[in-house]
């Protein structure tokens, strides 16, 4: 902490001194860093003596075992260590906050460490079966789960995956955006029922929507002796909808709140019913969000297991038909193929797993790329046009007002013009590009 | 004021205003209402469909469905306390696991992350949460189970007098012991549990955190505060409704979590408190396991279950929503 001493002496005084040493000593850069060189010491010091400490532990006394056991000794330890240095030439405070520091720091390492290890560890398992071409363009109907990795693939499960995901979101993306437009452009008591009952839905477990289809469509009722579905990918596609659709409505309706109250009332003020306001406004203006809504939705229908394994079965074959005969998707033909006590099959399993990562990773970017922007928050391109374009309305308006005058001088009623300008201005600045 | 004293021609009264919509609208607005209808007719249609489904088993069963611990709805015994009490004990693993990293996690990013890490690290935790759950089943049942097992282990060496972690029938001392004894466990499957709802919470609480006034954290430091005092002072008491609601956000996760469970968890029918031990159960993986073998009495018995979990859940999502909305941190964290 730097002190800065305020001298009682008069104005005049302190110019002076500070103009002289301007001019004698040249103001140097501070640094404003936090990180000081006995921080740095003290957190090598404490990593070193910490890990050499544990490996005395594991060499010669060994308690534990593992490389888990390792770490977590040694973080123990280092955290010890490392408070000790601290604590030498600092005060209880600052010890604390080292401290805390600290422990956040390996928090978030032990959670993206974790995370990173999840996703590679299918792509280096299923490296094997990923090297091959045939992977990808092949169904399995000619290599039974024995039969080695550059014979047969899972493009079967691959076309299942897509069907059923692109049959669910072409359910729960009209039902769902309505819906939530609903909840938020006609407010009252029968859409504050929607809303809470929607909400309580989100806690469906997914197994469960499965079992409801399973139960509902798939088994016999009534003493028939056939249900109204066969297990087919669109008894799969019906299990992901029931799942999907609280969780987008939800999703869809925190994102067309933030529609800013501004904006739909300049839109209603400048004569539009509510149905252009919502078209032209409110859903241009939330793209970006919706559009993240609905991905994310499709990313979690996409790798859910538990409702498929109850409602699609299983083949061998590619099956194009939704309706008729058993479909397989990704994750359950992973799940299918990894319980398998073959080798090779497990191989195989893992690349699917692969598969499916990247499928969903591939999701994931396009979601962040095209959304994961709040409502009338605009890149720099999309703000350039706009601005181009808000010039170019100006300049029609006022040729437009221009033509009228001349039309009808005697109104001079330009004012009107000025105005209807500006609100274009405004509207077209924080709003998408139409 | 010779106005007033004079009798009001005109008495001011509100005037009704009169909405006349187009066709243009009044077609917007019949369509909008028939989807939110639609919606609550499907999703009203679920609950009754479990509702009534369950009825035939719990009919059947009675009271002992709470306190039976077998599943055998074919010769009539069968009950959720074991797969209820397994379920909610994975869920209290993954919230041991999960509530330290989810914090930690969050006020990494929120508070000390360098800026241009923020984006990338908010980006990571979200697909975090879009990783589908067969992949973390997958790591958890063939990459982690081993090394934990040993941690397993030491556990049930060095702390079995606490209850919960003894262990009964496998000797921990013993080298030579098999370690797939302790690696399908409720302890295994609870980790990875809890690794899966990380993300999910970790969202919640950091976008509370960063929603803590800037005013009072400047507050904190002008007066002389450690960053780790501010944090204490202002960031955490303003997310505290954050951090309860995004916990509760992830238990319900936890608790309907299928697929990871029944790929590490050796399913068991009795009340297993011991979480190290091998065997456990989960309703959500009872499910998965028995729906394919039952007949229309034992699907109306898994419907009753599942419903039990639906019951379950709910409660603890409503629990969230209501804390969350309680704080002051109140509306801007819904998931």
């Amino acid at each position: 902490m730097t002190m800065i001493a305020i001298s009682p002496a008069p104005r005049g005084a302190t110019t002076a001194v500070s103009d002289v040493r301007a001019q004698t000593e040249p103001e140097a850069l501070r640094s404003t860093g936090s990180l000081r060189q006995t921080d740095l010491l003290a957190l090598v010091g404490a990593a070193a003596s910490a890990t050499a400490l544990t490996s005395v532990i594991f060499s010669q006394i060994a308690p534990f075992n593992g490389p888990f056991g390792f770490v977590v000794l040694a973080e123990v330890f280092f955290l010890g260590i490392y408070m000790l240095l601290v604590s030498f030439d600092e005060s209880r405070q600052a010890v604390r906050d080292r401290l805390a520091s600290a422990i956040v720091h390996s928090l978030a390492f032990v959670m993206l460490l974790a995370l990173a290890l999840v996703i590679a560890y299918p792509f280096s398992r299923g490296m094997s079966a990923l090297h091959h071409v045939n992977f990808f363009t092949k169904d399995m109907t000619q290599a039974g789960a024995q039969v080695s990795l550059d014979r047969g693939g899972v493009l079967h499960a691959v076309v299942g995956t897509l069907e059923q995901i692109a049959i669910a979101l072409l359910i729960t993306v009209p039902l769902g955006l309505t819906t939530a437009v609903f909840l938020n452009e006609i407010p009252g008591r029968f859409s504050r029922l929607v809303r809470t009952i929607v909400e309580a839905m989100t806690a469906l477990p997914s197994i469960v929507a499965g079992l409801f289809i399973y139960a509902s469509l798939i088994v016999p009722l009534f003493g028939r002796d056939q249900g109204i579905l066969p297990k087919s990918g669109f008894a799969a596609a019906l299990a992901i909808s029931a799942m999907m659709l609280p969780i987008i409505i939800r999703a869809a309706d925190v994102v067309l709140r933030l529609v800013s109250g501004s904006l739909k009332e300049a839109a209603l003020a400048l004569g539009a019913g509510q149905w252009r306001t919502v078209w032209h406004v409110v859903l241009p203006t939330a793209r970006s969000g919706l559009t993240t809504a609905v991905i994310l939705g499709a990313a979690r229908g996409l790798g859910e297991t538990a409702p498929v394994l109850l409602t699609a079965g299983y083949s061998d074959y590619i099956n194009w038909n939704v309706f008729n005969g058993q479909q397989t998707s990704l994750p359950l033909l992973v799940f299918k193929l990894i319980t398998l006590p073959s080798q090779v099959a497990k191989a195989r399993g893992y690349g699917a797993a692969a598969l499916l990562m990247l499928i969903v990773l591939v999701i994931f970017i396009v979601a962040r790329v095209i959304g994961g922007r709040a409502p009338g928050d605009l890149t720099r391109a999309q703000e350039h046009r706009r601005v181009l374009q808000s010039r170019r309305d100006a300049t029609r308006f006022g040729k437009l007002a221009t033509g009228r005058d001349r039309l009808a001088p005697e109104s001079g009623d330009s004012g009107h013009v000025v105005v209807l300008t500006e609100v274009a201005v405004t509207e077209t600045k924080q709003g998408e590009p139409s | 004021m010779t106005v007033l004293d004079e009798p009001l021609a005109l008495e001011d009264a509100p005037r009704r205003v009169v909405v006349v919509r187009d066709r243009g609208d009044r077609i917007f607005r019949g369509i909008a209402r028939t989807s939110g209808t639609m919606v609550l007719a499907i999703v009203s249609l679920i609950g009754l469909f479990l509702f009534f489904r369950a009825g035939l088993a719990l009919r059947g069963s009675g009271l002992s469905f709470i306190t039976t611990a077998e599943w055998e709805p074919d010769s009539g015994r069968f009950g959720i306390a074991a797969i209820l009490s397994g379920t909610v004990m994975i869920a209290l693993v993954a919230l041991v696991v999960s509530l330290p990293i989810a914090l930690g996690t969050s006020l990494y990013i929120s508070e000390y992350a360098p800026r241009p890490l923020k984006k990338v690290l908010r980006s990571v935790v979200d697909l975090g949460a879009a990783i589908p759950s067969i992949v973390y089943g997958l790591w958890g049942a063939y990459f982690l189970s081993d090394p934990i097992s040993g941690l397993a282990r030491w556990l049930a060496t060095y702390l079995s007098w606490i209850p919960f972690l003894k262990v009964i029938g496998g000797d921990p001392t013993d080298p030579l012991a098999s370690r797939s004894f302790y690696q399908t466990s409720t302890f295994v499957a609870g980790i990875i549990v809890g690794l899966m709802v990380i993300p999910i919470a970790s969202s919640v609480m950091r976008e509370v955190f960063s929603q803590a006034p800037a005013g009072e954290r400047e507050a904190a430091l002008a007066l002389g505060s450690t960053r780790w005092g501010m944090i204490r002072t202002v960031v955490i008491p303003f997310g505290m409704g954050g951090i309860i609601g995004g916990t509760m956000l992830g238990m319900g996760r936890a608790l309907g979590e299928t697929i990871a469970v029944y790929m590490i968890l050796s399913q068991v029918f009795v009340i297993q408190p011991h979480i190290l031990q091998k065997g456990g159960s989960s309703v959500a993986a009872l499910i998965a396991l028995r729906f394919g073998s039952s007949s229309a009495f034992g699907l109306s018995a898994l419907m009753a279950a599942g419903l039990a979990l639906f019951l379950v859940t709910l409660c603890i999502n409503f629990g969230a929503s209501i804390i969350v909305a309680r704080g002051r941190s109140g509306a801007s964290t819904e998931a």
